[in-house]
């Protein structure tokens, strides 16, 4: 399928050398990885150096000599607080986290979006609309009342709590994605699945369910970059021993008047990014497929 | 009884997360509007006061730069985002090699959040430290690229950096439209004898309109709530000529404990958001139903 | 191995009062996380476990405490107060009127009698309504500027004693193209540099009148212009890049010679130790020219929590801070000195001693004031307006008047 796009801009080749053209290409391609890698390379760069070599200055050149101190510091070595354990604990937190957050998130987002799609009713569009108003609002507006709410139900400064708030403000994305998706599914087939006798639960299931493997793959990717990546609910909403990756980073990158490792902090960084870089690398395929395949059509 | 519920089972099965959302997003923001018209200062208080907190908003200066640079934000930071990722989205359609890689190496900043890359940004576009430095170093003693340092020009790395995170995504969407465009229009339109340019500004683009749509929501999400790309840059610097509503929010929410001027800022923020989802979520969702 | 940790606990316990309940117990939402300050804080749980506690770290660095101070938020909000959190200056007042502080160690603050050991201003800042509801643990000392004296000497000036003389130093430096002022350019930098100028411009009973009492006429008057003017010189020997610089990187400009002088509090000699550098041979320290002494005193303040295990664990936290071992080996590590003025200060360096003179000295005469870009001498939401107003004027054109206006209208602003 691609070939006959491509062909369309061979078609311009009459006028210049399609050799050239295609260098243009590649050069100005180049150029983007160039711009899109720089702050990663600047980051693996920096956190092979020694310290004394940050300090002397050069701080976008290649290392001297390579040390791997630095990310062996920020695993397993690493202070944030009194407690110098590195990043590894917190690592776990974060993955005990994520895992039933996005699993929930996603579950709620499929169904809600088989009905608002296949199932739709008077005023289903005024309830996807208000659903997905809630993906615009600001999370440093809502972190109070929210803290005043996990108090009374009694969840604060749990994982359950921290849950609740990630799969509460997934909802709208999530819905998002999969009535978009589920929009694209053509109509006759649900029309003749209930003919048959299927019922809401059996279109969903073995039918539906089956056919939805890409969209599945764009919420999950979406919400475990999100719920991962987050730092404001993760620090208000933890305690002590049961703190985010994120937090930790913060702690061991962001110390006031202590004394920067900038080594040290690089790899750390590194470090708490790798699942969400490796997911995107992994992934990353059938995310565009996943896209291709419905949810972008509006 | 079973039919009953047969019949109202889609509602049910809705409703919980529906009622969800009315408490956690528009209780939430009930919450906000209470508050902002109280004195409330560390902790929330619940005497109403009037609008003496918009009053003092908008007596306050480093308030109207933050409006303004949200504004100046949201149009080059979408502009760009979707010029680019339409932009690379076309070039990488051309059947490229290696497009698994290329299309990785422009997707992955997504990944990663500000906390991550925010040190390296900084390094990267200070003066004395990054680009200009190494650019000097290469023989051109004149260059300047300063702008993260001169509070006319430091939004505007703000952009370069959002862009940064954000064209990749825009590029997958993109890439996602153009390889679901359907064929045959072109195959009959290059029969015809039309151009490439031709085909992609007057066929292939305006057939993405909705992809165009997903995307201004995507960017305006994320612009509206740029918190952690403003601290991680310039912390809302030099002085607070970066400074925009989220950081304002913040500032006044937790550091300065100003619970009421955070509210009544936050109100404002959610007007703004209004005037940008509303129409769109009426002329989609009234489209739809036609 | 449940039964040894149950034993311990038991043992533990009988040790501090009766067997019944758990042994002592805190909580401790602070943002010491890294270097020599996380080492600092190690020292205080130390000395709590051996006395048989359990303590419970809950650190979150960022922004001198903003991340932190949004995690208290949430937590007291939630119906869940940490059981100590690192707090200084008026906050700890403001905290007490919304009722969520508790004056409960103010017991033993009587049997180890504070009110002897501490200077006056700073037990001041630990009370509520006449009780201790919060414990010290430093002194820092903003008003410091550091210099190299490598360069001081090539250009052939010595460390300037007032602001004039710093002027001509500065002028000497940059026509030789040496940076004179090593500065980050972040808002707190700014206020920083800003209120050491306030001190020797205009002298200590202008800057109690401007920042303790928020005397409008005082915020908007000559004097003040005049401190702005001096904060024009200032930005005038700032290197171009200093915008978004932080402080350690600035410190780092001194010590290699490329900046001669840098205004920083005390946690600077942490930066220079760390390279190997020795006070007094690779590095000079003297107060900023004035006669005054801005202190900022890190303390703990102590939520209402339930439980009597909890409330032991704020009793025994107190104790144990105001220890004199602990001050002394917490604040060398730290760079500040003891809040206590009756520990000996034998170990500590030059900076150090000269500190702790000058604040007795200070003591006396009056001189000894609260920091305001640190947090010590009003509320943050006064200080906050203050600070936008600097770091307006040291980021763009405004005049000096314009500054001393919008200083006074931003301050009323935001009451």
């Amino acid at each position: 399928m691609p070939d006959q796009t491509a062909n369309v801009a061979r078609g311009g080749g009459k006028r210049w050398s399609p050799i050239l053209l295609r260098g243009l290409l590649f050069l100005i391609l180049g150029l983007f990885v160039l711009y899109y890698t720089l702050p990663l390379f600047v980051m693996v760069v920096t956190s092979l150096k020694s310290l004394p070599e940050i300090r002397q200055g050069a701080l976008l050149g290649l290392p001297k000599e390579i040390v791997l101190d630095a990310w062996k510091n920020a695993w397993s070595e690493a202070c944030a607080g009194v407690t110098c354990v590195g990043l590894k604990p917190y690592f776990w937190n974060s993955v005990v986290l994520v895992v039933p957050a996005v699993i929930i998130s996603t579950a709620i987002g499929a169904i809600n979006g088989y009905i608002l799609s296949m199932w739709q009713f008077k005023g289903s569009n005024i309830i996807f609309g208000l659903m997905l108003f809630g993906c615009f609002i600001p999370f440093q507006a809502v972190l109070l009342p929210m803290a005043i709410t996990l108090g009374k139900i009694g969840i604060a400064g749990n994982v359950a709590g921290l849950v609740l708030v990630h799969v509460v403000y997934g909802i709208g994305f999530t819905t998002l994605f999969f009535r978009n998706y589920y929009v694209s599914v053509p109509v006759e087939l649900v029309k003749a699945a209930k003919i048959d006798g299927a019922g809401f639960w059996t279109i969903f299931g073995p039918i539906l369910l089956p056919m939805s493997a890409p969209v599945i793959v764009v919420t999950v990717i979406w919400q475990f970059t999100s719920i991962w990546n987050d730092f404001l609910f993760g620090v208000s909403f933890s305690q002590g021993d049961n703190q985010p990756i994120t937090v930790a980073l913060n702690n061991i990158v962001n110390s006031t008047t202590g004394v920067k490792e900038y080594n040290v902090d690089m790899a750390s960084a590194m470090i708490a990014a790798i699942p969400t870089l490796l997911v995107y690398i992994v992934a990353g395929k059938y995310f565009i497929r996943g896209l291709a395949a419905g949810s972008v059509k509006g | 009884m079973e039919k009953l519920i047969a019949r109202y089972l889609p509602k049910i099965v809705v409703a919980p997360s529906f009622a969800a959302v009315l408490f956690f997003v528009y209780g939430f923001i009930g919450w906000t509007i209470w508050v902002s018209m109280t004195k409330s200062r560390i902790l929330p208080k619940y005497d109403l006061v009037g609008l003496i907190q918009y009053d003092k908003l908008w007596a306050t200066p480093r308030w109207l730069v933050a409006i303004e640079n949200l504004g100046i934000f949201i149009f080059l930071f979408v502009a760009i985002a979707l010029v680019v990722g339409l932009f690379l989205a076309i070039l990488l359609d051309q059947k490229v090699r290696a497009e698994g890689f290329i299309r990785t190496t422009y997707l992955y900043p997504m990944a990663l959040s500000f906390i991550v890359t925010g040190t390296a940004w900084k390094w990267i576009l200070n003066p004395g430290l990054g680009i200009q430095k190494v650019v000097r170093d290469l023989g051109f003693p004149d260059f300047e690229f300063g702008w993260l340092v001169d509070p006319e020009m430091a939004l505007y790395t703000i952009v370069i950096a959002g862009v940064w995170q954000s064209s990749g995504f825009v590029m997958a969407l993109f890439l996602a439209g153009l390889r679901s465009v359907n064929q045959e229009i072109i195959k009959a339109a290059m029969v015809d004898g039309i151009g490439p340019f031709r085909i992609y500004t007057g066929i292939i683009i305006p057939s993405l309109r909705p992809v165009f749509i997903s995307a201004i929501i995507v960017l305006v999400h994320l612009a509206i709530k740029s918190f952690d790309l403003v601290i991680a840059l310039t912390s809302g610097g030099p002085g607070y000529s970066t400074d925009m509503p989220a950081t304002y929010m913040y500032a006044m929410a937790f550091s300065r404990g100003q619970l009421g001027q955070a509210s009544a800022s936050a109100t404002i923020m959610l007007m703004t958001v209004c005037i940008f989802i509303i129409p769109y979520l009426y002329s989609e969702l009234r489209q739809k139903n036609a | 191995m449940k039964l040894k940790t149950l034993a311990a606990v038991v043992v533990a316990a009988g040790m501090i009062s009766s067997a019944a309940k758990a042994g002592p117990e805190v909580e401790v939402l602070h943002w010491w996380t890294a270097g020599g300050e996380a080492a600092a804080i190690k020292v205080l749980v130390d000395d709590f476990k051996s006395h048989g506690g359990k303590w419970t770290d809950m650190p979150v660095a960022g922004g001198g405490g903003d991340a932190a101070r949004t995690a208290l938020k949430a937590r007291v909000l939630s119906g869940n107060a940490p059981t100590a959190f690192q707090m200084k200056g008026p906050s700890i007042q403001e905290w007490h009127e919304e009722g969520a502080l508790t004056v409960g160690i103010d017991a033993v603050a009587k049997s180890e009698n504070w009110d002897a050991s501490l200077p006056a201003a700073i037990a001041n800042h630990m009370k509520c309504e006449g009780k201790y509801c919060a414990a010290p643990v430093n002194v820092h000392r903003i008003d410091w500027i550091w210099a190299n004296p490598k360069v001081l000497a090539k250009a052939g000036v010595a460390m300037p004693t007032t602001w004039d003389e710093f002027n001509a130093a500065a002028d000497k430096l940059k026509s030789m193209g040496i940076t004179p002022l090593a500065h980050g350019g972040q808002a707190w930098q700014d206020a920083t540099v800003f209120e050491a100028v306030a001190l020797g411009v205009g002298g200590n009973a202008f800057y109690k009148k401007a920042f303790v009492d928020l005397d409008p006429a005082t915020l908007s008057g000559a004097t003040m212009q005049k401190v702005f003017d001096q904060m024009r010189k200032m930005r005038g020997y700032v290197d171009a890049n200093f915008s978004g610089r932080d402080w350690n990187l600035a410190t780092t400009m001194v010590m290699n010679g490329e900046a001669a002088f840098q205004i920083m509090g005390d946690w600077a000699k942490g930066e220079f130790t760390n390279a190997g550098k020795v006070a007094g041979k690779d590095y000079l320290c003297a107060p900023t020219p004035g006669n005054g002494y801005l202190y900022n005193v890190d303390s703990f303040a102590m939520f209402n929590v339930k439980g009597a295990d909890k409330i032991d664990g704020q009793n025994l936290l107190a104790k144990l801070i105001m220890g004199k071992n602990f001050q002394k080996v917490f604040n060398l590590a730290k760079g500040s000195i003891p809040a206590r003025v009756d520990v000996p200060l034998n170990e500590f360096d030059y900076c150090a001693r000269r500190s702790a003179y000058d604040m007795d000295v200070t003591s006396g005469n009056g001189g000894l004031l609260p920091s305001y870009a640190h947090g010590m001498a009003m509320r943050n939401a006064q200080a906050g307006a203050i600070t936008d107003v600097v770091t307006k004027h040291f980021n763009s054109n405004m005049s000096s008047a314009d500054a001393a206006k919008a200083l006074a209208q931003g301050v009323k602003n935001s009451m």
